[in-house]
């Protein structure tokens, strides 16, 4: 491999690639003179330095051209290179073939329904996976009307879909600004403190209670764990694709978070039975053993329902925020939901 | 001749949840594969591996680093796996030494890491992460997927040539993507006159060897000391 940067002073290589410098915080190396060479260095090093960095001289310097070439490729990649996704229908669990093929587009929610152990969460593992006729359904994916890369497929830097669920949880030792910050450098943003007020501002927002930056993300509650980790992905993950594994009863606010994922142009498919949520979406692709049996557009009657849904859903709320205060629900349950007071 | 694939990582990170996963897979498409689990005092994996129906070995070190037993013992390895028949030869090993790496050059070498250990981790971990040609990243179902990215990213920092892939020991997600990996490893008929990746750091100090008194006096061999300023 050509020693690109391993022959010029360190700080030069600085100039054109600020990351270099964390090459040796990676290393776990620290206290280096930066106005030598990488060679330089490396030839300066003591056996048994070497060996607590588990490498030696050449795969030193090999490491570290790969380093600065990764990070850069980091660095430069664009945001948003998907416009559209389409599923090419493959075969039921009884092999009756799948006669669909639809598409995707970035700010479309799509719900997908059916039984338990119908298919729903092998139809969005497929998106996830981009199959290519090669899972149990025998599906294909195309990404922008074509087959994908085998890089995009395979490597978990190159995926395209995040995954929200509900059995997620924070374990990161961090507060939330530092935690926010340390995904913005993850993706070499400039300013990430900025980016961490963005983005905590928008979490609070969603959640119910409220949390400041020097909450440990740990010890945030259930709601605004979600919270934070909806908002997080719609602001700063890359990933053009938003998998929902039931977001219900989460103590967030449903609606605001849609409509953010929406907003940032992601497409968002959601796995639920929550009417308020599936009325919400534009889609909804019905399982049936396996295949996909229908694609249902929301239309403008069930749109029009959406109002009543969302009331009475603001009326469980109420009674729901009723019990969390230690009060008891004796007044009468039909005036409660009188829908004249609409 | 048979495919030899070595799958490393430290204790629990999921390697043998992994090695069970892709072995479905390969099986789906017809291949036949065993296992050899490399560890200090004891396995369950052994059993593990039978109970699907696997053919598997168990090598246990004892007082010796497992890497420098296994290293000592991968010819052995390699001809049980062809007389055996099989296609696929993988090698688990236990990765309890963090200096120490058990990958061979031109042997597809993996290193599984569980994303609860934390973002630092993958720093300090030596050779066994930065030389590898795969790494496998478990457990990214329970947390979140900005923690998966940052992970992801500082995996990537540590060993920036790997392929990284995600992979759910418990569902199998991800296994299909390893398995093709697998596909690509080369057929080997004996290791004789093959290197290792690095080179295995003496473990050798008195304590290695048995020794229990402390003091100065009792420390012999591969000695080292901290250093603290004045
Ligand atoms: N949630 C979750 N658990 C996992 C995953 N992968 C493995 N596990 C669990 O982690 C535990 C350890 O997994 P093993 O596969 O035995 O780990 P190992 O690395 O082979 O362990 P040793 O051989 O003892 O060093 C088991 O309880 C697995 O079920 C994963 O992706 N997600
Ligand atoms: N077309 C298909 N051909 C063969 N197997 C299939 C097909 N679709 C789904 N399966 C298998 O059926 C099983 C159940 O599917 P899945 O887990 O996706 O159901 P689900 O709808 O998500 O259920 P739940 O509501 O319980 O989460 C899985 O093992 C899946 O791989
Ligand atoms: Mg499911
Ligand atoms: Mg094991
Ligand atoms: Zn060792
Ligand atoms: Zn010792």
């Amino acid at each position: 491999m050509k020693r690109e940067f391993s022959t010029i002073p360190f700080n030069d290589v600085l100039v054109a690639h600020p990351y270099a410098k964390d090459f040796f915080l990676s290393m776990g190396m620290h206290n280096f003179d930066t106005s030598r060479t990488l060679q330089q260095f490396v030839d300066s090093l003591q056996d048994d330095q070497l060996e607590d960095l588990g490498l030696d001289r050449l795969q030193l310097l090999e490491q570290f051209e790969h380093f600065i070439g990764k990070m850069r490729e980091l660095s430069i990649a664009p945001s948003k290179q998907v416009d559209s996704i389409t599923i090419i229908g493959g075969h039921n669990k009884t092999g009756e073939k799948e006669q669909v093929r639809f598409t995707l587009k970035p700010g479309e929610v799509i719900c997908v329904v059916g039984p338990t152990g119908a298919g729903k969460s092998r139809l969005l593992e497929d998106i996830e996976c981009l199959a290519q006729r090669d899972t149990p359904t025998g599906r294909q994916i195309f990404v922008n009307n074509r087959i994908p890369d085998e890089d995009q497929r395979f490597s978990a830097e190159h995926k395209l879909v995040a995954q929200l669920s509900q059995n997620m949880n924070f374990v990161i030792d961090l507060t939330v600004g530092e935690f926010i910050a340390a995904h913005a450098d993850s993706r070499m943003l400039p300013e990430p403190e900025e980016i961490a007020n963005r983005v905590a501002k928008c979490a609070n927002e969603l959640a119910g209670e409220q949390f400041t930056m020097d909450t440990p993300v740990t010890q945030l509650s259930g709601g605004q764990s979600r919270a934070l980790m909806i908002a997080d992905t719609a602001l700063l993950s890359p990933l053009p694709i938003v998998l929902i594994d039931e977001i219900e009863n989460a103590g967030v606010d449903r609606k605001k978070a849609l409509d953010l994922l929406v907003k940032e142009e992601k497409i968002v498919l959601m796995s639920t039975h929550d009417p308020l949520l599936a009325l919400m979406g534009d889609k909804r692709v019905v399982i049936r053993n396996g295949g996909i049996a229908d694609i249902l557009m929301t239309s403008t009657a069930e749109r029009a329902n959406l109002k009543e849904l969302e009331w009475i859903d603001s009326k469980m709320t109420e009674l729901k925020n009723l019990i969390r205060a230690g009060g008891a629900i004796e007044f009468d349950m039909r005036s409660h939901f009188q829908f004249d007071s609409v | 001749m048979i495919r030899l694939v070595t799958v490393s990582g430290p204790p629990s990170s999921g390697k043998t949840s992994v090695i069970l996963k892709t072995i479905d897979c390969l099986k789906a498409k017809g291949f036949s594969a065993g296992v050899v689990k490399f560890d200090c005092m004891s396995s369950h994996d052994e059993r593990l591996y039978e109970k699907a129906g696997i053919p598997a070995k168990t090598g246990l070190s004892g007082n010796l680093c497992p890497d420098h037993f296994y290293i000592s013992n991968v010819d052995e390895c390699l001809t049980w796996g062809v007389s055996s028949g099989l296609d696929f030869l993988i090698i688990e090993s236990a990765g309890l030494c963090n200096r120490c790496s058990p990958h061979i050059k031109d042997i597809l070498s993996v290193c599984v890491i569980d994303s609860l250990s934390g973002v630092n981790t993958p720093q300090k971990i030596g050779p066994m992460l930065k030389l590898a040609d795969i790494v496998v990243i478990t457990k990214g179902d329970i947390i979140s997927q900005a923690e998966r990215e940052i992970f992801i990213f500082r995996v990537k920092q540590a060993n920036p040539k790997a392929m990284i892939v995600r992979l759910n020991g418990i569902t199998g997600q991800g296994s299909h993507e390893l398995t093709i990996m697998f596909e690509t490893a080369t057929k080997q008929s004996a290791l004789t006159g093959k290197r290792l990746r690095f080179s295995m750091p003496a473990a050798l100090c008195s304590y290695c060897l048995g020794e229990m008194k402390i003091g100065e006096s009792y420390q012999r061999g591969n000695v080292k000391k901290m250093s603290w300023g004045k």
